[in-house]
């Protein structure tokens, strides 16, 4: 009845190729960045943001970088942990060395130096492929982990090894540091996010998101019809490494103030955020979204409650929450292997008839 | 003889032994990528949870006492008993057939035909799983782990090589034994699959699942079989392992040391995970002697296995032995 493309006439170029071609998505877009720019800054409290909002918002980056990779470009890498500690260490030595200049172009410089470490990370994947090299990024991801511990001069020779992040401004508005207040964080990453996710949307939807899909569906084939896999594979690992580095960045600097790479930036984290895209569906930047919504609020929701409810001990509740997770993505895998963004699509599909559905 | 020679001599002997365990759970990889082509990233984690259920039966724990004591406000423990060491690993054995049933009914028959991907992802959520699931069943304290395997220096090694170099070398024990039951076990892998009737349907599954198929052999069989076998080689690798430094969450860990072990000596291969173990075993403790310790800060044991995987990659991208890539459009 609402999600239909019946009456809804273009009459301009412009019109035919926007972003969202059909009215209800369009309002429906409009309405959601509506509430979350005006209406959730009001009531956003440390409890929400600290736990749901923020988590939520910088995952999403990650997830949509991650998407670029392996969803569009079908390069499997399980070195975002890694990735996401380059983002980090580069804005604290950026913001660290040139405290003059802007939190948010340190962020974006931050991203532009993880999409350099990412680029050259994904040059083995023009010889490596499949889970050869999904392996071979574990590469990145240990040795850089290493590095960042090893080597002094990226945490500034400080004697705990941590990096902290100082404290920054925007208009005058604390962004990082202890005196940033729950809206900050939370506005500040809402605008990386929606610059980061228009521009995903954009780039999908274009000749570079048509090349990373045809190297995705076969390279060889690809190869023959002129896209040049070099260039394609590359520019899908810089600018997922890109998106990856901000999220980093915003994971460090934003969200935890004070990191230790080995905790903040492990193996783990990789699986989390591929989780996330797996589990949100391979190749769609609203599964990302989905994903980051259900893999952040999910721990959030168990421990409320075995933890709240039931009184249960915080280990034990822990380790039910682990046997959960790890459950619930095998029945996803099992029920419907294209993520949360095929529920999406099915539901949309089935608003298109409702309620004619013959 | 210089002492950097001798160093290094016994740091190869040390590396051989640690590969050694390297390519044990590297086997358990290969065998489930042969036979089902799953990527089988559970492998660490059922060495864990094989140790932990031995040591769980050994001592008579009472499984999930820590959930039916949050449930029920009790406090059960232990059981008034304890398992011989022998029993307890048949008792864990079988657990672990029952484990690949489990797997086989609730999980991978739904995932039939599915991308590799997919499987893979599959598998990584078992592993979370089945670590919550044995840390809820036994607990998540460190646990020691003593089947009655010497530990400790060989002190006839040590003394030959005073005699004959001026400096013992100091090589555990427990890796001596642990040598011994990888070659044993795949020796008895090899026999199986050579020379026994299921071993044959195993080798007729590797090569072609629809041929196979076509001429009676029972996927799902060869499936659970294969699991199982698998389980086996965990539970191998899981007693191994535990022995040597505790039974913790950590164990799980040995299944991410393994993956460049597989790649190395590529995915399909038996003789390659044996080979790629040793190399690996060798390569990332002497690099560590030779150069991570002296010039680079130390502890590059943690990605030097991946790099030289990695770069090995670059210019022979199936692996040692793995089967040629051949790629048609």
């Amino acid at each position: 009845m609402f999600y239909r493309e019946a009456g809804d006439f273009k009459t301009s170029y412009g019109e035919d190729s926007q972003t969202f071609p059909i009215k209800f998505d369009r309002l429906r877009y409009f309405a959601v960045l509506a509430i979350a720019f005006g209406v959730v800054p009001l009531f956003i409290n440390d409890y929400w943001a600290n736990a749901v909002a923020v988590p939520f918002l910088i995952y999403a980056i990650a997830a949509i970088g991650l998407n670029i990779l392996v969803g569009y470009a079908g390069q499997v890498s399980l070195g975002t942990g890694g990735f996401m500690a380059v983002g980090a260490y580069a804005v604290y030595k950026l913001m660290t060395a040139f405290p003059e200049v802007s939190i948010f172009i340190h962020v974006i410089l931050a991203g532009g130096i993880t999409a350099a470490v990412g680029v050259l990370f994904g040059l083995p994947s023009l010889r490596i492929k499949g889970f050869y090299l999904a392996v071979a990024t574990l590469a990145a991801q240990f040795f850089l982990v290493w590095l960042f511990n090893k080597v002094p001069w990226f945490y500034n020779y400080s004697a705990s090894g941590q990096i902290n992040a100082p404290d920054r401004t925007i208009f005058g508005v604390f962004v990082t540091g202890a005196q940033t207040s729950a809206m900050a964080k939370y506005l500040f990453c809402l605008v990386m996010l929606t610059l980061v996710a228009l521009v995903a949307r954009n780039l999908t939807r274009g000749t570079v998101g048509r090349k990373w899909m045809a190297i995705r569906d076969m390279d060889i084939a690809a190869e023959i019809i002129g896209v040049n896999p070099l260039t394609t594979k590359l520019s899908a690992f810089a600018v997922s490494s890109f998106f990856i580095g901000i999220a980093g960045a915003l994971f460090f600097a934003v969200y935890l103030g004070a990191a230790e790479v080995g905790e903040a930036f492990g193996i783990q984290k990789s699986f989390l955020i591929l989780f996330m895209v797996i589990i949100g569906g391979l190749g769609s930047i609203f599964g990302s979204f989905a994903g980051a919504a259900f893999l952040v609020l999910l721990p959030v929701f168990l421990k409320n409650v075995l933890v709240g409810t039931l009184g249960w001990p915080t280990d034990l509740a822990a380790h039910i929450e682990l046997m959960i997770v790890g459950g619930l993505i095998v029945v996803f895998l099992i029920a419907e292997p294209h993520g949360l963004a095929q529920l999406w699509r099915v539901a949309k599909e089935k608003l298109r008839l409702w309620p004619f559905p013959h | 003889m210089p002492d950097i020679v001798l160093y290094a001599a016994e740091v190869t002997l040390n590396g051989l032994m640690a590969g050694v365990l390297y390519a044990l759970v590297a086997l358990g990889f290969v065998l489930i990528f042969k036979a089902s082509g799953i990527f089988n990233y559970a492998q660490g984690v059922l060495a864990l949870f094989a140790a932990l259920t031995l040591v769980g039966i050994q001592r008579g724990q009472v499984p999930f006492a820590h959930l039916i004591n949050a449930m029920t406000g009790k406090h059960y423990t232990n059981f008034p008993w304890e398992i011989p060491a022998l029993l307890a690993i048949l008792l864990t054995a079988a657990v672990m057939v029952v484990l690949a049933i489990i797997i086989e009914k609730l999980v991978l028959k739904h995932l039939v035909n599915q991308a590799p991907i997919i499987l893979f992802m599959a598998t990584i959520g078992m592993a979370y799983f089945l670590e919550g699931f044995g840390d809820v069943m036994w607990g998540s304290d460190i646990k020691t782990l003593d089947v009655g395997l010497p530990q400790g220096l060989n002190e006839m090694i040590d003394n030959t090589t005073y005699n004959w170099f001026g400096y013992g070398f100091f090589i555990d024990n427990l890796d001596i034994v642990a040598s011994v039951v990888a070659v044993l076990l795949v020796t008895a892998l090899t026999l199986f699959s050579q020379f026994s009737k299921q071993g044959r349907a195993l080798r007729a599954v590797a090569d072609d699942h629809q041929a196979a198929l076509s001429v009676g052999i029972s996927l799902r069989f060869i499936w659970i079989l294969v699991w199982s076998i698998a389980g086996f080689v965990a539970l191998v690798a899981g007693v191994m392992w535990g022995s040597k430094s505790g039974v913790q969450f950590s164990l799980s860990l040995i299944a991410l040391k393994a993956l460049p072990v597989l790649m190395l000596g590529g995915f399909t291969s038996i003789p390659g995970a044996i080979v790629g173990g040793l190399i690996i075993g060798v390569g990332e403790k002497l690099f560590e002697l030779l150069i991570g310790a002296p010039f680079l800060g130390g502890a590059t044991e943690n990605w030097f296995a991946y790099v030289l995987a990695l770069v090995f990659l670059v210019f022979r991208p199936q692996g040692l032995f793995g089967e040629k890539i051949i790629e048609r459009v």
